[in-house]
């Protein structure tokens, strides 16, 4: 649908945006090394790369954010330094950056105005803003109550904050940094439209992502970062997700997870009726029943938010519940004082969190200290009644470390002083060694590279085919598609439905994702 | 990838920062009218220069151990314990409690017992400020403070109404027993037979702050708890995941706290005063921060920045004896070196990891 | 029973003790709404108590002495402020040091001015800040009720407690009805907004923490020239701690810091008043007396908070995010 437009808008014109040989390093990291980009006025351009390719990073420069150790960028044809955020905005550059930044407790009005207030006093301001939204609203779809506090906005609406507060500074150009993440499909979609309506406009688009069907779905023209260098820019039109894929990562991947079908046993995890009510009185888990079996990996989907995290704190032992959890025929205390992570682990249940830099790991801590975290209690670990036993720690580490591929392979390094996804590694060999009857997965795959997702996707389906039973919570459509034997979608902390991953598709599950019931749409 | 060695980490970057706050100290002593060298002079003269300095320099230190580790332990479960003032106030109390209520035979079946109350008396007054901050969520720092105030109040009250001999004129208790003296570093240096001075206070109690130095560190970095401790420590959200319960180990953590800066008291008011007076502790709860600071909440670390303390108070008595300097100007060495070491840290890290950095390229 | 004088009279103190607390507490929600936790406060006020005194010992001034306790507390929110802000340091540890800083500087330079033990000479004539008469008090006095009440109570104050008392709307209308307050108060919920938005995190920063220097300044002074008449080593004696906690149970807010403040400063004005109170047989001691409003300010953390929602980026350091 795109291509064309390209070519039609941009004939003699100066591109909107052109790099020139930027680089920038981050100590003894190189984020990027000599990138240059041209993007033509009216245009999307895709930025695809995998984890930590430096695609951020880039667009940090572009905004002032981090300046680049060596080269140029030129605006509309005319050499632009960009040494801040003040002087991106006055080029004319917005960006929508991945987590959002909105003051939480200040209404759209303010959170638009703020830094690019008229005068001294608030008034003026505020009112001249709320004219400017309403316009931009109808212009570009992009409703949202100017008085209502951000933290009362849905993920969806404060995402249109932060397009909004671009376009009050008359941003011409606009970068989004992954921006469906955290949307629905529908939201998503809108998002789309949203885009097509700027670009109709004039207006320019950066659109960074590592979802493939995006990048297909919506751009003219994209760029492929790998390891901080630019490998590739090529005409949407003209290429295919298979190509884009082995562009990414340097090498032919298989989309597709390779296994066998399962051979599910008796039941290992049954859970009725499970609510969650959290500290602000939001009952998160609103009657939540499923069920797991041995040999079976059963994939929650769902857009983040909907319970699934609070799911996986409940099955983990973190979050107090109602409702009952049976794990092997045997109830689980799920109000009082036997209820937390380390009852839980005595009973087979292993968790491989959501969130590894901020439960999973303790980031400080070396590996092999990590590679005991929960289990630090077992008799295996400790040399008498009062010492722990470090030396067999680290050994059996080591151990660990060979047989997951953990690189570097040092039990001595710090777990924040390794990558993504050999930090993921280290969690997966501690939760996956314990040889537990029932694994909880969180996001296995979140800011991990295709390299290390493979080998993650194998290990866990080699755990089922051992007979154990896996639960599995994932954003991401295609690992819950490919990796399940069964999925439940939540929604507003309710399963809206069970499919079997053979006779349902992206789109039924994104309908049930919106609370949608199959049927009605 | 790190950016600096561990050494560098470890010794230098501390190291630079004392360097700095010594610097300032001087100036201040500069600008006072003073001649820091000829100060510096005298400090060492008057703290090491002799065994009666060393005597008195090491009893210092003695309390600087108790109270370092005691922040040191605190800070391992990211707990700021400001209350060591209060607590070895309260560990004072325990002595003097233990101290009174027999007629002690012998001290080494009295030292066990005042040990013993001691910590236990400093760990109940860190006790509420811990059971508000993990069940109520009241900041800690406010909270150990306020008992400062509130401790120094109640010894007061005690002193002057309950505790205070009949016709006694002086807000303190009776004299303690003779069967509660314990034995000076003279007496247990003599029974080897090196000669140590009489009169300085050094007792026996820096062999229990040795051995609490040792103890802690094998808490911290050998048991589960220590492991559970730092866990903790480094991030919440991540303990819970484990199954580690923050409630539990603020409360250890804080007890065990508030029990070694109460056990300062055995030093102070066993070993030196055989008595409590008022104001005992004499603000070395707050140089406890300091140390464990210096030390960076290592044992070890502790031990040696102890020691400096010690150093720095009795030759900061010295200095005040023979020069218009007064005592306080310890205070604001201590000050300097909270500042420098604990929060403009990264003052002297970043210059120091750039350097680092570009020496790494040059290798390269 | 208390007659109407003694009720007067107990509430004109309360007044005179509220004002450093309501000084330094809006010192400090300046501070912690900008994400800068300040423990320092104590001795902020501390180092303006004694310059302030010295300098109006020294010249006879009183003004002269406000101007150099403000300007040794804001030197002293520098260093905070060097270390929280720019270096990125352990905001409480800064505090601490802040605090010590203060206590020890104060005694050495005044042993060494003044010779004293750590105190400044006596203030006297024009270097004390004196009682404003306000208009018509002598006339109305004998109105019932309604005149004792204006003159004992409202009239009679130093500059300062009037200063005190301004503050408290002119903060509201900074914070909630300008730029610049949208933006302190921004920068101490999400410091990134701001940074993203083109304004600088580091600049309104250091603005807050300045004029919590100032305001600290003016309660120091206060301490020293107008409710006392000279330094006295340690004369704060935890008021700046007090205020936090008045500031805690204020929510961050400046109206709910005028009623904090006054609470506290009435339990000072009973204490002081009232030493060994006898409640039918049962003595309260002195000591619980001088003890009380630290235990009121535990009791108030411990549970009269209610869910006081701090500023969300309270004592961390800005990091732009790899």
């Amino acid at each position: 649908m795109a291509g064309t437009q390209t070519a039609g808008r941009s004939d003699g014109a100066a591109p909107a945006i052109e790099l020139k040989g930027i680089s920038k390093a981050f100590g003894p990291v190189q984020a990027n090394k000599d990138i240059s980009i041209r993007v033509m006025p009216g245009t999307i351009h895709g930025i695809i790369g995998e984890n930590g390719a430096g695609k951020s990073t880039l667009m940090s420069i572009l905004y002032g954010f981090y300046r680049a150790d060596a080269g140029e960028i030129f605006i509309n044809g005319t050499p632009t330094p960009i040494p801040d955020s003040q002087a991106a905005i006055s080029a004319g550059i917005g960006m929508v950056f991945q987590h959002f930044k909105l003051v939480q407790n200040f209404t759209v009005l303010e959170n638009v105005i703020l830094g690019a207030e008229d005068g001294a006093l608030l008034k003026p301001s505020l009112s001249k803003a709320r004219g400017t939204l309403k316009r931009l609203a109808e212009e570009y779809e992009l409703h949202v109550d100017p008085d209502t506090l951000i933290e009362d906005l849905s993920v969806g609406h404060q995402q249109r904050v932060e397009i909004l507060k671009a376009l009050y500074r008359a941003a011409d150009i606009l970068i989004l940094d992954e921006p469906t993440g955290v949307l629905t499909p529908a939201e998503a979609d809108h998002l789309f439209r949203i885009l097509e309506n700027l670009r109709r406009e004039g207006k320019t688009i950066l659109l960074i992502t590592h979802k493939l069907r995006e990048i297909m779905h919506i751009t003219d023209t994209v760029s492929v970062m790998r390891r901080g260098e630019m490998t590739a820019t090529v005409k949407t039109a003209e290429t295919s997700p298979e190509n884009l894929a082995e562009l990414m990562v340097g090498r032919k991947v298989l989309l597709r997870v390779d296994k066998k079908p399962a051979a599910p046993g008796p039941n290992i995890l049954e859970v009725e009726n499970l609510r969650v009510v959290d500290d602000d009185g939001v009952e998160r888990l609103k009657g939540v029943s499923l069920n797991v079996r041995a040999g079976e990996i059963l994939g929650i989907a769902g857009v983040s938010g909907n319970g699934q995290s609070q799911l996986l704190e409940v099955l983990g032992g973190i979050t107090r519940a109602t409702g009952s959890i049976r794990v092997n025929g045997q109830e689980i205390d799920l109000s009082g004082r036997h209820s937390d992570g380390q009852s839980r682990r005595a009973r087979g249940i292993a968790h491989v969190p959501e969130d590894r830099q901020h439960e999973g790991l303790i980031m400080d801590f070396m590996a092999w200290e990590n590679m005991i975290f929960g289990y630090h209690n077992d008799p295996a670990w400790q040399k008498n009644a009062l010492l722990m036993d470090n030396p067999a720690i680290r050994a059996d580490t080591e151990a660990k470390m060979a047989r997951f591929d953990v690189r570097p392979p040092n039990p001595a390094l710090a777990a924040k002083n390794f990558s993504g996804g050999n930090q993921q590694k280290i969690v997966l060999a501690r939760e996956i060694e314990r040889n537990p009857d029932l694994l909880l997965v969180g996001q296995p795959t979140r800011g991990v590279d295709i390299g290390a997702i493979e080998f993650i996707h194998q290990r866990i389906i080699e755990l089922r085919d051992a007979g154990k039973a896996i639960l599995l919570v994932s954003v991401e459509l295609e690992e819950i598609l490919s990796m399940s034997d069964r999925i439940a979608v939540m929604f507003d902390g309710r399963i809206m439905g069970e499919r079997l991953p053979g006779e349902t598709d992206e789109k039924e599950l994104g309908l049930l994702m919106a609370g949608m019931n199959g049927k009605a749409a | 990838m790190e950016r600096m060695p561990q050494w560098a980490d470890v010794v230098l970057v501390p190291l630079i920062s004392l360097l700095m706050a010594f610097i300032l100290s001087a100036l201040v002593i500069v600008a006072i009218g003073e001649d820091p060298v000829a100060a510096v002079k005298m400090m060492v003269n008057g703290a090491v220069g002799s065994t009666y300095g060393w005597g008195y320099t090491l009893y210092y230190a003695t309390n600087f151990m108790f109270t370092g580790l005691a922040v040191a332990v605190a800070f391992h479960a990211s707990m700021f314990n400001i209350g060591g003032e209060g607590q070895a106030t309260l560990g004072g109390l325990g002595v003097a409690v233990v101290c009174l209520a027999l007629p002690w035979p012998h001290w080494a079946l009295a030292l066990p017992v005042a040990v013993l109350g001691a910590a236990l008396f400093g760990a109940a007054w860190a006790a509420i400020p811990a059971y508000l901050q993990a069940r109520r969520g009241s900041h800690i720092v406010i909270t150990t403070i306020m008992f400062n105030f509130i401790g120094a109040s109640l010894l007061n009250y005690l002193l002057v109404n309950v505790m205070r001999p009949v016709g006694s004129m002086d807000p303190a208790t009776a004299k303690f027993g003779p069967g509660t003296h314990l034995p000076t570093l003279h007496d247990i240096l003599a029974v080897v037979g090196i000669p140590f001075s009489r009169a300085a206070p050094a007792n026996i109690s820096f062999l229990i702050a040795v051995v609490a130095c040792f103890l802690v560190w094998l808490l911290i970095w050998r048991t589960r708890l220590g492991y559970a401790i730092r866990a903790y420590g480094k991030s919440e959200p991540a303990a819970v995941y484990a199954g580690i319960s923050p409630t539990r180990i603020i409360m250890i953590s804080m007890l065990i706290s508030g029990g070694l800066a109460g056990m300062m008291a055995v030093n102070n008011v066993m070993g030196e005063a055989e008595r409590l007076i008022m104001n005992s502790v004499e603000g070395a709860g707050f140089i406890g921060i300091a140390v464990a600071l210096m030390g960076r909440s290592h044992p070890f670390g502790v031990f040696l920045a102890a020691i400096l303390f010690g150093f720095l108070y009795q030759g900061g008595a010295e200095l005040a004896l023979w020069t218009s300097i007064p005592r306080e100007l310890i205070v604001v060495i201590q000050a300097l070196v909270i500042l420098f070491t604990g929060a403009l840290d990264n003052m002297v890290r970043m210059p120091l990891e750039k350097l680092f950095l570009a020496l790494r390229k040059d290798d390269a | 029973m208390m007659d109407f004088a003694t009720i007067l009279q107990v509430f004109d103190s309360t007044v005179r003790l509220a004002t450093p607390l309501l000084l330094a507490c809006l010192a400090g929600l300046y501070s912690e709404r900008a994400g800068i936790y300040d423990i320092g406060l104590e001795g902020k006020m501390l180092a303006a108590a004694f310059f302030s005194g010295a300098i109006a010992a020294v010249t006879g001034s009183v003004w002269l002495g406000l101007l150099a306790g403000i300007a040794a507390s804001t030197a002293l929110s520098g260093i905070h402020g060097l270390a929280a802000i720019t270096f990125r340091g352990n905001q409480l540890i800064s505090g601490v040091a802040v605090n010590f800083l203060a206590a020890g500087l104060t005694v050495v330079i005044a042993q060494d001015w003044f010779k004293q033990g750590g105190r400044t000479p006596s203030l006297i004539g024009g270097a004390r800040f004196t009682p404003v008469k306000l208009p018509l008090a002598d006339t109305l006095r004998e109105v019932p009720i309604l005149g004792p009440i204006y003159y004992e109570l409202i009239s009679g104050h130093t500059i300062l407690v009037y200063l005190a008392f301004a503050m408290v709307p002119l903060t509201w209308w900074l914070l909630f009805r300008t730029r610049f307050g949208l933006r302190l108060r921004a920068v101490g919920e999400n410091p990134a907004a701001v940074d993203t938005a083109g304004v600088s995190v580091v600049g309104n920063r250091y603005a807050a923490v300045a004029i919590c220097g100032l305001l600290c300044g003016i309660a120091g002074a206060y301490l020293a020239t107008a409710l006392q008449a000279g330094f006295v080593k340690d004369m704060t004696a935890g008021r700046g701690y007090i205020a936090l906690a008045a500031l805690i149970f204020a929510k961050w807010r400046p109206w709910y810091a005028l009623s904090s403040t006054l609470l506290f400063g009435f339990l000072q004005a009973i204490a002081l008043r009232y030493q060994n109170i006898d409640l039918g047989g049962v003595v309260v001691p002195v000591q619980f007396m001088d003890a009380l409003p630290y235990i009121l300010t535990v009791v108030i953390l411990a549970g009269f908070v209610g869910k006081a929602i701090p500023p969300r980026a309270g004592g961390e350091p800005y990091v732009k995010e790899r």
